[in-house]
């Protein structure tokens, strides 16, 4: 394993860098249910992080505490050098931290543009007042903010629908149209949440894609969730394996497709 | 013929750049969407930009005489890029975008191209895919870089980055590009377009800029256009028309050429462009209608009346109003309201409120489409032409406007019918040669310069207008030596919203049959309305009554073809709705979606048995090509049905 201040070249040319995220011996109850055991991984920066495994591994918490929505009860995250404590996820979003949702969490009545621009909320830092008034530096701010909307909506190719009401799109668009808010807010990770549940091959590789190329154009740190085997093989540079919140592995894909506890979670083991 | 009716003026298209950066220098001359805003550049400001590609791809060694292929969706900077390539003194070449990668290294094999200016990654990967059938091919210059950075650069630059190189290289080559730019004159090459192969390979179509130049004065002229004209580019650049609009029209009038965001936002740039000179092949039109009623057919039912009510009067008196002919005072006055309630909130969503001269061609359009736009008060009108003629044959002047004619000669061009009805042409838009194949040129081009149209056609006596009937070599004789003109039929079956494609044999046959595409948007809006289910295309097309109601369109050609005396043995006897739409992926259509005839009787030759033989069914397996190059099968079971065909009126003997 490399050192954690190290940074290395892929075999495709790309840099990743040091670790910018840990996780160290995360443990997460909900009453007596342990949905995370002691769990400890590391995200490296510019790199695609995937966590996979069977329904009801503890996938989503895992994602739900990186994003600062759980707090788990032991444990530490280890951010950018220094621990963090409990936060709000808002605080966590200002740092730099943005998600999509499993089940798509879009203002269904809103246009994709104005769905867009509110994921550059954090970035807004006029007050009230002058924003209300929309003059001078709010008018400026709006300026730049829609200038970088623009740019994510023409990244992934949705100028199509920029003015069409979120709700009156097809679900593979919608999804589209979150990671499209996601990447307004320029984050340093970003974290998806399966981001092809119930899409067709055509949309799902569309969406490898987009999320290839947000790594490769943007640096974006991604960690992702996701159930697709596949695609979690063919996108990701190292995958964490989770079997009833415990971690069962961890490496590169084909590091963790030879691992004999996962084929076993995943195919099932013979019990006699 | 006039040897030269512009004496005086710029002798070629980068000479035409200069005049307009002076005498147009603060008027909009491209414009383009980009991150939701317009954005524009002056005339001025395009001779910059122009200038500083042309120095930048002289630093990286064009040369004279070069060629230079051009391919991506249209945008300003392409544009340039072709400006800038005659600049050099080389030879632009346009390329289909959506070309595959073997079609794309035919033509630039053929050409020899040594530099590609190129839109975004996936020309840049078709391009490395060929490398090595192009010995001649050295650099490639893209615009879009993303995807790209990892790309080994050895050969590919940025579209920016060559302009930068340019301009900070301007002293160490501006003398030799001035001296390069006044070296070109009337009988220079301005650009080398290839035609889309109907029959076998393209052909690489030199045009001068004689022919450029003459042909966008003339038909400039033919319409009054003007330096305030907006045109919107959205047709491949590939393509002679986008051409003569885009580069040789704009530059001679100094008019506006803007580019849409992306082909998904066509109809929303179109409405906010809202262009005074327009262009669209009959299919776009068609699609329009199509989604127009479609929607009426959702509203409510006020509305609908209104629409209904309007629309009638508008196809009573709106045509005439549009030619100028005497209507009716109170006839008028109901227009005008029409145009209050009705036609103007239509225009004005279709993106048509400020069209003044619009023009359809490239296929025969339906007379109730035709009608339709025209009634509305948009002067549609058709013109004929090919790129061997650098557009312009034949086009319709103001008020003398019709369905089913093809116009009069354009200023500087004569006809000529041949014994076989073949339509011969000449004009100083005649096309120099085609590239490196003088058996073609000389096919084509007689030593007067007399030109093969390959359509067959008559001229009206009464008007002097063309009437094309079919291509000249698919029109053919039936077994008991009648006319055969599949074209013909074909056309009057297209002119159904249900039915988009049809190809018709029967050539030394004793009847004619046929082959039908469905169009899955109306058929499956009819389907969802009526409650029919259906879970692919495939199962939609054999549906009985989708079946019933094509027989029925079958019928009513049948019994309009019987009324004309030359052509009623081309009715319909038999016929198939086909499993698979035809696809220009397959092969079957060119990429201009013309029906490509060898192809698909080779192909489908089990199904044109069945055609004849008289089953009544027939069972196929058929290879179709996906958009990424994969290729699969799909197998089915067609229906043949017989339609009723009609004695002719006028010869009472048969059946």
């Amino acid at each position: 394993m490399k050192d954690q201040a190290d940074s290395y070249q892929t075999a495709d040319g790309r840099t990743i860098g040091p670790v910018v995220m840990e996780m160290r011996n995360i443990t997460l109850r909900f009453g007596g249910v342990e949905a995370i055991k002691d769990i400890s991984f590391d995200i490296r920066e510019g790199e695609i992080r995937a966590i996979i495994g069977p329904n009801g591994a503890g996938k989503s918490s895992m994602l739900n505490v990186i994003s600062g929505f759980y707090v788990p009860q032991e444990g530490e995250v280890w951010y950018k050098g220094a621990r963090r404590p409990p936060m709000k996820p808002f605080e966590v979003a200002e740092q730099g931290i943005a998600r999509t949702f499993q089940n798509i969490a879009l203002f269904e009545g809103m246009s994709v543009l104005d769905n867009v621009m509110t994921g550059r909320l954090t970035h807004m830092k006029t007050g009230l007042f002058s924003q209300s008034l929309w003059k001078g530096k709010a008018e400026r701010e709006e300026v730049a903010n829609r200038e970088v909307a623009e740019k994510i909506i023409d990244f992934l190719e949705i100028q199509a629908i920029r003015k069409t009401p979120v709700a009156r799109l097809p679900y593979g668009l919608k999804k589209r149209v979150e990671l499209a808010r996601a990447l307004a807010a320029e984050p340093t990770i970003l974290l998806l949440d399966e981001p092809m549940a119930g899409m067709n091959v055509e949309e799902k590789e569309d969406m490898s894609r987009f999320i290839l190329d947000v790594n490769d154009e943007f640096g974006t740190t991604i960690a992702l969730i996701e159930h697709d085997m596949g695609v979690v093989m063919d996108l990701s540079d190292r995958v964490v394996v989770m079997d009833y919140g415990r971690k069962i592995g961890d490496g590169t894909p084909q590091d963790v497709r030879n691992n004999q506890e996962v084929i076993d979670a995943y195919l099932g083991v013979a019990h006699d | 013929m006039a040897k030269s009716l512009n004496a005086d003026g710029p002798q070629s298209v980068p000479a035409l750049l200069h005049r307009n950066a002076t005498q147009f220098a603060g008027k909009p001359a491209y414009r383009e969407k980009e991150y939701g805003i317009w954005q524009s550049w002056t005339w001025s400001q395009t001779r910059d930009e122009v200038e500083a590609l042309a120095l930048g791809m002289m630093e990286l060694g064009l040369r004279e005489g070069d060629f230079v292929a051009v391919i991506g969706r249209n945008r300003p900077y392409l544009y340039w890029a072709m400006i800038a390539a005659e600049m050099c003194g080389a030879v632009p070449v346009p390329l289909y975008q959506d070309a595959n990668a073997e079609e794309m290294a035919f033509v630039m094999s053929h050409c020899g191209a040594r530099f590609a200016v190129v839109g975004d990654q996936e020309q840049v990967d078709k391009i490395f895919e060929v490398q090595e059938q192009l010995p001649e091919f050295e650099r490639m210059i893209y615009l879009d870089p993303r995807g790209l950075r990892k790309y080994d650069h050895a050969v590919l630059d940025a579209y920016r980055d060559v302009q930068e190189m340019g301009r900070n290289n301007r002293d160490k080559h501006i003398a030799e590009l001035e001296a390069r730019q006044a070296k070109l004159n009337y009988d220079s090459t301005g650009v080398m377009l290839y035609t889309s192969g109907t029959t076998g390979r393209p052909k690489g179509v030199v045009l001068s800029n004689r022919n450029i130049i003459e042909t966008a004065k003339s038909s400039s002229e033919f319409d009054n256009l003007r330096s305030t004209d907006e045109i919107l580019a959205y047709l491949p650049m590939a393509w002679v028309g986008d051409f003569i609009f885009s580069v040789g029209q704009a530059l001679w009038t100094g008019f506006c050429t803007n580019c849409p965001e992306s082909a998904d936002t066509m109809h929303v740039d179109l409405r906010e462009i809202g262009p005074t000179y327009y262009f669209a092949p009959p299919r776009v039109f068609e699609t329009q209608l199509t989604n127009v009623m479609i929607r009426m057919e959702d509203a409510s039912r006020f509305k609908k009346w209104l629409f209904d009510t309007f629309m009638a009067h508008a196809r009573k008196v709106g045509p005439a109003i549009l030619d100028g002919k005497q209507v009716g005072t109170m006839d008028r006055i109901k227009y005008q309201l029409g145009e209050l309630m009705v036609y103007g909130p239509l225009k004005n969503t279709l993106g048509f409120s400020r069209v003044r001269v619009g023009y359809t061609a490239g296929e025969a359009i339906g007379p109730e489409i035709f009608d339709f736009y025209r009634s509305l008060g948009i002067n549609l009108k058709q013109l004929y032409g090919q790129t061997e003629a650098t557009v312009f044959i034949t086009a319709q002047p103001d008020g003398q406007v019709r369905s089913d004619t093809v116009g009069v000669t354009c200023p500087g061009v004569e006809l000529r019918i041949a014994e076989n009805g073949e339509v011969f042409y000449r004009s100083p838009g005649v096309f120099v040669e085609y590239y490196k194949n003088p058996e073609s040129t000389a096919e084509t081009k007689d030593a007067d310069g007399w030109v093969a149209t390959g359509d067959a056609g008559f001229i009206e006596e009464s008007t002097g207008h063309l009437r094309i009937i079919d291509r000249a070599k698919d029109v053919g004789k039936m077994a008991d030596g009648s006319l055969f003109a599949p074209k013909y039929v074909e056309n009057k079956l297209k002119f159904f919203p249900n039915i988009l494609e049809v190809v018709v044999f029967g050539n030394g046959r004793s009847e004619c049959t046929a082959f039908v595409n469905i169009d899955l948007t109306a058929v499956g809006n009819w389907a969802e309305r009526n409650n029919i289910g259906y879970a692919s295309y495939q199962e939609l097309t054999r549906h009985p009554q989708v079946m019933d109601t094509i027989q029925s369109h079958v019928e009513e050609v049948n019994a309009s073809i019987a009324e004309d005396e030359m052509l009623s043995g081309c009715q319909v006897h038999r016929f198939v709705v086909l499993h698979k739409e035809l696809d220009a992926d397959d092969g079957e259509l060119t990429r201009t979606r013309k029906v490509r005839r060898k192809v698909i009787s080779e192909k489908y030759a089990d199904i044109i048995a069945a055609l004849y033989d008289g089953s009544k069914s027939v069972s196929t397996e058929t290879e179709v090509t996906y958009e990424d190059g994969r290729k699969g099968s799909i197998k089915a079971t067609l229906d043949v049905r017989d339609a009723k065909v009609f004695a002719d009126t006028r010869k009472m003997a048969a059946q």
